[in-house]
């Protein structure tokens, strides 16, 4: 199941976090610091934070959305996502 | 979550600080007129290695992203690059402030083989004359040579850090040239009345009119780094690059040469002492100071309550505020309507707190170039 291509980013392939970024849980969701580009980043809802962090067990951010939200969350974590990719705070897999 | 919300989470506080500045001696061989931490003499309580490498490991526990390592000079310590290199192969990322009298050939070619390390070299003018003034005679010269040699050893985009004075802040376009020339990242930062800045500020901070100007050059410049300095200066309109808030015990603090906890950077006085680092260790002191706790409720308008622009500048820094003798209710000495200046004139009896410790040197130094 596709749900949406933001941009450029590829909703269909697999993602996961980048091995240079520290991910720190707050109150508010998590903070994000990647050590190359010196970005921090808010993850500014724990459903986000939990998103990024399984990534890595599936096959596609699509199906990962599908297995934790609910489907009308769906193209707004697709587009959370797109934006942690254009941060570099996510990679391809 | 809105931005304004996210700012409001800020300010009661995070769960650990987004970075800390850690100050790895008093000791320095430079004798700059304005330095925040009255530096000079290294104080013989200073941390010893294996505690200095013990409190970076809870630094690294606790998920600390980066941690600006400043003095003093840090590079005077012998076990320097052991404590910057136990950091980064922890993934606990280096930005270290340095005068770069230390950085010869072989050190710089040292430093470019570290990765997460961000090096700050630090002049106050753009040419000898000015910078010297501030800093010392023959100081910009070797701060020069330390920027060759980075660039020599093909270091990446170093950052050139100015303080804004009155005379530097007439230099920001040759500032920019000179980061231009060596690829490297500008950095402007306010002039605190904090340590012996506290006897120069009166003298060397910015006028209204220059501060005007400032925060205009730095909206056009999103990309100059500021360390989040100017957020006083906010209150002229859009919020510049930035938090745009006090940190202050809520995202950030200070750990002396000695352990002590400080609020900021620009607080090293005992009011703004939340404990030390020797007494059950950095966490404990984060998540259990009183002073902290107080930092992080809500802040009182006070003064400026009845101003338009409150929510651009929260009134502004704590530790301008107190280093002048001002009341944290009242507006920052820098207050870009001119309110502080109003209240420092209403002062009656200046009172200024004077810095608790100091460790300056008691004769004045003069450096050469080797």
């Amino acid at each position: 199941m596709t749900l949406t291509t933001v941009g450029t980013f590829d909703a269909t392939i697999p993602w996961r976090l980048s091995d240079q970024v520290s991910l720190r849980d707050e109150a508010f969701g998590a903070l994000a610091y990647h050590h190359g580009n010196r970005r921090l980043v808010f993850l500014k809802s724990r459903e986000l934070v939990a998103l990024v962090r399984a990534l890595d067990s599936f096959e596609s951010v699509d199906d990962a959305i599908a297995a934790l939200l609910a489907p009308a969350l769906g193209e707004k974590y697709v587009k959370a996502l797109s934006s942690l990719a254009s941060s570099e705070i996510i990679c391809e897999r | 979550m809105s931005a304004e919300s996210l700012r409001d989470r800020f300010e009661h506080g995070l769960s650990s600080p987004i970075c800390l500045t850690w100050e790895l001696t008093y000791a320095c061989n430079l004798a700059c007129s304005h330095c925040l931490s009255s530096s000079g003499r290294r104080d013989p309580r200073e941390l010893s290695t294996s505690e200095a490498k013990a409190l970076i490991d809870e630094i690294a526990a606790m998920q600390i992203f980066y941690i600006n390592i400043g003095g003093g000079e840090p590079m005077i310590r012998r076990d320097f690059f052991e404590l910057i290199e136990h950091a980064v192969a922890q993934k606990v990322g280096v930005k270290f402030s340095t005068n770069g009298t230390r950085i010869d050939e072989g050190a710089a070619r040292r430093l470019a083989g570290i990765d997460y390390l961000d090096i700050q070299i630090s002049i106050d003018g753009a040419d000898a004359a000015t910078s010297d003034r501030v800093r010392g005679i023959g100081s910009y010269d070797q701060a020069r040579r330390a920027m060759d040699n980075l660039k020599a050893a093909e270091f990446g985009p170093f950052k050139i850090s100015v303080v804004m004075t009155r005379d530097s802040i007439e230099q920001l376009d040759r500032f920019e040239e000179l980061a231009a020339h060596y690829g490297a990242e500008l950095r402007l930062t306010r002039l605190r009345p904090s340590g012996r800045g506290a006897d120069v500020w009166e003298a060397l901070h910015p006028t209204l009119a220059q501060n005007r100007r400032l925060y205009q050059w730095l909206l056009e410049r999103p990309n100059v780094l500021t360390g989040d300095s100017f957020f006083h200066l906010s209150a002229l309109g859009s919020p510049l690059e930035g938090l745009n808030l006090c940190g202050a015990g809520r995202v950030v603090c200070l750990i002396d040469p000695v352990g002590e906890v400080y609020a900021c950077p620009f607080v090293i006085h005992d009011e703004f002492k939340a404990g030390n680092v020797r007494d059950g260790g950095f966490r404990s002191v984060w998540t259990s100071s009183e002073l902290f706790r107080s930092l992080r409720e809500p802040g009182n308008p006070g003064a400026c309550a009845s101003c338009g622009s409150y929510d651009a500048c929260r009134g502004g820094c704590m530790a301008a505020k107190f280093f002048t003798g001002l009341e944290m209710s009242d507006p920052d000495p820098e207050c870009v309507f001119g309110h502080g200046e109003a209240a420092l004139a209403a002062k009656k009896v200046s009172i200024r707190p004077s810095p608790s410790p100091d460790h300056s040197r008691r004769i004045p130094v003069t450096i050469t170039s080797r």
